[in-house]
């Protein structure tokens, strides 16, 4: 997908971000189109929620560097938390892997979407209710007029992530951030789940990250996509051509990892992520990498392309001095 | 490591007839007591269908993989098989005994089915170091001499691909593969001939995961051991297990050998599953509509016809039970999607 200029809602330039001493993100780049969807991939201690979470300025004790450009509001990074205010549900929005968790479970579900739209539009209680019965509808809770007055603890998982859903869209952000929104559901809601989340986003142009585990939903759901490793980008680009054509070993290591039904054969990677303070100085991977070189350790490789005829940052990129 | 290679050969597991199953369930059936929601104060009971004429047989040194979605009754079935449990109808049998009776009897039921809790931190001892948590159960059944306790805890540490320094830490100290490592060696330590896991490679980073399939599968061979193995992940039970049994609001809804199954569902709501997993580049299919119905509240007939996509008039009036399909498979489905033969 070629891309200009004006298309481009998010760019995230060299993010780094500390915990103490410790870099939970080292120089991460992305950039995110108008109603695209990208997906962040990468297993724990990649920084693919630390991301989502900075966007949206919900970190306490971070210090961070770098910038995060959403078209029309400026560098999210340098903006007040009163500012940030506006935009949360309104610009940006985000759904939590623990749905029952991140609804407040003393007030009904209707309350917290119904405060959600008053505060953000301004509309008045019966508007902002008519518009309520009609979110619960768009995201398929039947009977929504009795659901509103649900408390959190009487839905199911489901039923529970549905109403996020409802309340992240309510206000037509145009940044969805998702965080493994389906882990901690069945398979047969999961697929209900994603579904719901990209018919609502493509139908109000918005784009969407989704932090995600599993690879091959991702190549599912996603127009792009981002692996991480270590709070490191290892490699980006179009998902069919990054799963297809990776260039990093660790895209591939990740890759070979998935066990496919019907797979007979599985050749588990050795090792595991170094501690923070015995991080490597370059390339976080090449503690692991079976073909890591001598520089890898201390020289971190830049992101390069890889077409270089085809170019631009929005193309296949790869972070390695020796690729596959 | 010979110790490990042996133990399923050892005099122990032979004094049991070679022919009978190491559990065999026969029409299980199991109601919990409980207050229906929104009840108030009342006292009232009603009962609650936890297992419904579940038919099962393991076989020694099979893997089976029991799969199904929350509320199917696979916890449920595990505590039956682990005699903890009472089914409240049919009979739950190991090696042609009852489960419950077997447990009674002595040790030797503990000792030869060892389980893999879902919450293997929850299931360590947080003051014990994971030396002393392996060294227990050696001591409890006297699987060695006191003075070869210290030796066998670092070749089961060796076993499950943890350093020997791991042992003098404690299960805080250590990541959530290390922790089901532990608990795997742990498992282990009695010798026993059958394990029983409960989701031991969910919730866990996909390399990590990786490691500890090669692990389970390597132990499950070598060991000869007989795994029972409940996941929700299609994946992991083709790769783990040669069958499968699907459940579905406390009832078996159908078995056979893994890639058959799998290969050519015979029940929709196999079908449905295998359709739900995630694979490369498909596109996503049109998932199952609806919710799993409350237990409580099971709808008439076949009790997955509300969401079936293929139900028919009849699936709304008749229960279908788990029938024989060819000759390894069962399936409890009025309009079976393959032919037995397939």
């Amino acid at each position: 997908m070629a891309m200009t200029e004006t298309d481009t809602l998010l760019t995230v330039s060299d993010l780094t971000l500390y915990r103490g001493s410790a870099k939970i993100l080292d120089h991460v780049n992305l950039s995110l189109a108008r109603g695209e969807t990208l997906a962040l991939v990468g297993e724990s201690g990649a920084g693919k929620s630390t991301i989502a979470m900075a966007l949206m300025q919900l970190l306490d004790g971070a210090r961070i560097e770098g910038r995060a450009d959403l078209a029309g509001a400026g560098d999210l990074f340098s903006l007040s938390s009163r500012q940030m205010v506006r935009l949360r549900g309104k610009r940006l929005s985000m759904i939590f892997q623990d749905a029952g968790a991140a609804l407040n479970p003393a007030y009904t579900v209707g309350r917290q979407l119904i405060t959600t739209l008053r505060r953000n539009l301004g509309l008045t209680r019966p508007e902002a209710y008519r518009r309520a019965v009609d979110l619960f509808a768009q995201v398929g809770i039947n009977d929504a007029e009795a659901r509103l007055s649900a408390f959190p603890h009487q839905l199911s998982g489901g039923m529970q992530q549905r109403v996020m859903v409802a309340i992240a869209l309510a206000c037509n952000p145009d940044l969805l951030l998702a965080d493994e929104p389906t882990s901690a559901l069945d398979v047969t809601i999961q697929a209900q789940i994603i579904r719901l989340i990209l018919s609502l986003t493509r139908e109000r142009g918005a784009s969407c990250i989704f932090v995600l585990h599993d690879l091959a939903l991702a190549s599912q759901s996603c127009d792009r996509i981002v692996v991480l490793y270590a709070g490191q980008v290892v490699e980006s680009g179009p998902v069919a051509e990054v799963l297809n054509n990776h260039r990093h070993p660790y895209t591939r290591q990740l890759k070979s990892c998935v066990v496919e039904i019907g797979r007979a054969d599985l050749v588990a990677p050795e090792g595991t992520v170094p501690p923070h303070d015995q991080m490597p100085k370059g390339c976080r991977f090449s503690t692991r990498c079976p073909r890591a070189l001598a520089r890898c350790s201390d020289d971190a490789p830049p992101p390069m392309p890889a077409n270089p005829d085809r170019g631009g940052p929005h193309d296949h990129v790869f972070a390695c001095w020796n690729p596959e | 490591m010979s110790f490990l290679m042996s133990s399923a050969s050892a005099p122990r597991t032979e004094k049991v007839p070679a022919t009978a199953p190491v559990f065999e369930l026969i029409e299980v059936e199991k109601v919990f007591q409980v207050r229906p929601p929104n009840s108030g104060l009342s006292r009232k009971t009603v009962g609650l269908r936890a297992l419904d004429g579940v038919r099962l047989r393991v076989d020694t040194g099979t893997s089976i993989a029991l799969v199904g979605e929350s509320g199917s009754g696979k916890s449920t079935l595990l505590r039956v098989l682990l005699g903890l449990d009472a089914p409240t109808g049919g009979r739950a049998l190991y090696h042609g005994a009852p489960i419950r009776e077997a447990r009674a009897k002595g040790r030797d039921f503990a000792r030869d089915v060892a389980m893999v809790y879902q919450d293997a931190r929850g299931s360590l001892d947080p003051r014990m170091t994971v030396e002393a948590l392996i060294a227990e159960p050696l001591r409890h059944f006297n699987i060695v001499q006191k003075d070869q306790i210290k030796a066998r805890v670092a070749e089961l540490l060796d076993r499950v691909g943890l350093p020997t320094d791991a042992g003098r830490r404690y299960a805080a100290g250590l990541s959530g593969g290390q922790v089901r490592r532990v608990a795997i060696a742990r498992a282990l330590a009695s010798e026993p001939s059958v394990l029983v896991a409960d989701e031991a490679v969910s919730g866990l980073d996909v390399s990590t995961q990786a490691q500890l399939l090669t692990l389970l599968r390597g132990l499950q061979r070598d060991m000869n051991l007989t795994l029972v193995f409940i996941t929700h992940d299609l994946g992991v039970a083709s790769y783990l297990c040669d069958e499968i049994a699907i459940m579905y609001l406390g009832r078996i809804v159908e078995t056979g050998p893994t890639d058959v199954v799998l290969n050519a569902p015979a029940h929709p709501y196999s079908a449905a599953l295998r359709a739900a997993a995630p694979r490369f580049f498909e596109p996503m299919p049109e998932p199952l509509s609806g919710e799993i119905p409350s237990p409580l509240d099971l709808p008439p007939g076949c009790r997955f016809s509300t969401r079936c996509p293929a139900a028919q008039p009849d699936c709304g009036e008749r229960d279908p039970q788990l029938g024989r399909f060819g000759a390894h498979r069962a399936v409890a489905c009025l309009h079976p999607l393959t032919n037995p033969q397939a």
